[in-house]
């Protein structure tokens, strides 16, 4: 059993899925989907608390010795983003079994593959593996983001659909040059090669540049970001909830490749460019939020905001700014979904007006709007949230590198103009009536949806009182990532490790 | 040989670029086919050009390195299913809107 764990979260959503398939049934759908994601949370729970006596656990498929193999690779890191996807899922699935799931077609298969790929995504540890883990992951995407119809859904998934095949092609074309050069694609592999003389250097960097260029647009670095604040916007809530945490896909991605594979031997391949494009991204995102119009469209530059605050630490490679960051992905994961839930039930609530900022009907339910300010102080970084603990835990930790000053005026200064845009838009929703007007009659908002946004809204006071020993965690993850020698020795047997290590230390 | 493929690899890239900057879905859509053939043909030689050599290991015969034809097998089934997708979300735009503009602020 302990041998087979890691495949188990793939397993999982795979045979619901398959299951899913089986029955057309809604009510059965929703309950096997339900089932398994609660089993995946349970599951990722233990292996997250397995993964923390920094053994490496890998898991080569066919059991073909690896770099032969494929392997998945659970470390700190992966086990803790395996928990997140669950919980996110399984929060995000509760809320659509309300009906949501009704307004179209497969939406219960779909979820599951969804989930599937971006678990495989963080567990693989080969990279074309990881590229059929994220094309599974955008497949259901897609259609995911179609569910419901409407034109500007189709609209804006054409826009993302070639987007993203464009980034697959170059990402097979780095794959290619890579194996063409080292003659490998297993990740700890790849370390170890580079650590040999003899291969093509400019060959060899273009494909990892290459490599880097398709984790950005998935994370939405910002001049490949214009597709994300419309796609977000224009997805249903459930769905751009669980789209809250694609990006992190991509920032994960860079910042293992860059703490196993790069940092030994090519540290200066992200050195100024990365840090100085997240800035951009923070500001832009920062200005987006204030030109938002509507609540989910306001909750999509948040997210982009939060991308671009992480994309600041893959290029500063040490383990306190990773450790900062790990913190702060997780609690800004869980406010962006929050916010994207919570937007599907003020829309509601207030009829032809939806979640615009303008002048509505009041809310039906008082409660809604707690929960607004609490999401709303989370996502603005203010005390006492753990939107706050996580941007202290960056900040501090950002004070001594070289652009240190820069990044605490951007980041700052884009907090700022957040805070102004979430109180102007507050007021709309939550003050601001026509006269004596009453709430509208609308259907309530049900246990599922007001179970699962409640869960996540007190996500953020959560995080924040157990900030110590998520930090802990956090810390220790970030240690772990940050010794690619122990990852190389981990999948490839010792032996094979020694060059990198004497590499890193240098 | 090696010439030809990068003539055949260059060309398709080219011509796939040109399309994908239209602004309509369906040379877009040419385009990324176009692209993914062209992706294919690159993967399919990063395991380096062998006449007559079959992909298999036997004692004293040349072989050929299956991995990348491993590769391109999956990159195929992927890309295809990606571009089936991408036109039927084309088609459904084409019926919604009556027009097939890519960008989505046309006329909204």
């Amino acid at each position: 059993m302990n041998a087979h764990a890691p495949i188990l979260p793939i397993l999982i959503p795979l045979a619901a899925a398959l299951l899913q398939m089986a029955s057309g049934r809604l009510p059965f759908q929703r309950l096997v989907g339900l089932l398994a994601t609660g089993l995946l949370v349970l599951l990722t729970g233990w292996l997250t608390l397995l993964a923390d006596d920094g053994v490496l656990r890998v898991y080569a498929l066919g059991d073909w010795p690896p770099p032969f193999a494929i392997v998945l690779v659970v470390d700190r890191l992966a086990a803790a983003m395996t928990l997140l996807t669950a919980v996110l899922g399984f929060l995000v699935l509760l809320y659509a079994s309300a009906g949501f799931d009704r307004e179209g077609m497969h939406f219960h298969p779909l979820f599951q593959f969804q989930l599937l790929g971006l678990l495989g995504a963080f567990l693989t540890g080969d990279l074309f593996n990881l590229f059929v883990f994220f094309e599974i992951m955008l497949l259901a995407s897609y259609v995911l983001l179609a569910h419901g119809g409407g034109l500007t859904r189709t609209r804006a998934g054409i826009t993302y659909v070639v987007l993203n095949l464009i980034g697959s092609a170059l990402f097979l074309i780095a794959l290619g040059l890579l194996y063409g050069t080292l003659g490998t694609l297993n990740l700890a592999d790849v370390a170890r090669a580079l650590t040999q003389p003899g291969y093509n250097q400019a060959l060899v960097r273009l494909s990892l540049a290459l490599m880097i260029v398709v984790f950005a647009l998935k994370a939405g670095l910002l001049p490949l970001s214009f597709w994300l604040p419309h796609t977000y916007t224009a997805a249903g809530a459930p769905v751009a909830a669980l789209f809250a945490i694609m990006t992190k896909v991509g920032i994960v991605a860079i910042l293992r490749l860059q703490a196993i594979a790069l940092a030994p031997v090519m540290p200066d391949l992200l050195a100024n460019w990365l840090t100085t494009l997240a800035l951009a991204t923070i500001v832009f995102a920062a200005l987006g939020a204030l030109a938002a119009v509507r609540l989910r469209a306001l909750a999509a530059w948040l997210v982009l905001l939060s991308a671009g605050t992480l994309l600041l630490t893959p290029a500063q490679a040490s383990v306190e700014v990773s450790a900062a960051a790990l913190y702060y992905l997780v609690q800004s994961t869980l406010a962006g979904a929050a916010f994207f839930l919570l937007s599907g039930i003020i829309a509601e609530q207030r009829g032809k007006v939806a979640d615009h900022f303008m002048t509505g009907p009041p809310l039906q339910a008082a409660w809604l709007k707690i929960a607004f300010l609490i999401v709303a102080t989370t996502a603005a970084a203010l005390p006492p949230f753990s939107g706050f603990v996580g941007k202290l835990m960056l900040l501090s930790s950002l004070r001594e590198v070289a652009a240190g000053p820069v990044i605490w005026t951007v980041v700052l200064g884009s907090g700022f103009i957040v805070m102004a845009a979430l109180a102007r838009d507050g007021c709309y929703l939550i003050w601001k009536h026509k006269g004596a007007a009453r709430p509208l009659a609308v259907e309530p908002v049900g246990w599922q949806r007001t179970t699962a946004l409640l869960l996540l809204v007190a996500a953020g006071p959560l995080l924040a009182l157990l900030a110590r020993p998520l930090s802990d965690y956090s810390g220790r993850a970030a240690a772990q990532l940050h010794t690619p020698g122990a990852y190389v020795t981990g999948v490839l047997g010792a032996g094979a490790a020694k060059s990198i290590d004497h590499e890193a230390r240098q | 040989m090696e010439v030809l493929l990068s003539i055949a690899i260059g060309v398709l890239t080219a011509c796939g670029v040109f399309l994908i900057l239209r602004a309509r879905t369906f040379p877009v859509l040419l385009g990324l086919t176009l692209l993914s053939y062209a992706v294919n043909l690159f993967l399919f030689a990063s395991g380096r050009l062998r006449v007559d050599a079959p992909p298999l290991i036997r004692a004293g015969a040349s072989y050929a390195d299956p991995l990348p034809q491993a590769l391109v097998l999956t990159a195929i089934v992927i890309g295809f299913g990606m571009t089936a997708y991408l036109a039927i979300l084309a088609l459904r735009g084409l019926s919604e809107s009556g027009a097939d503009h890519v960008d989505t602020d046309q006329d909204e």
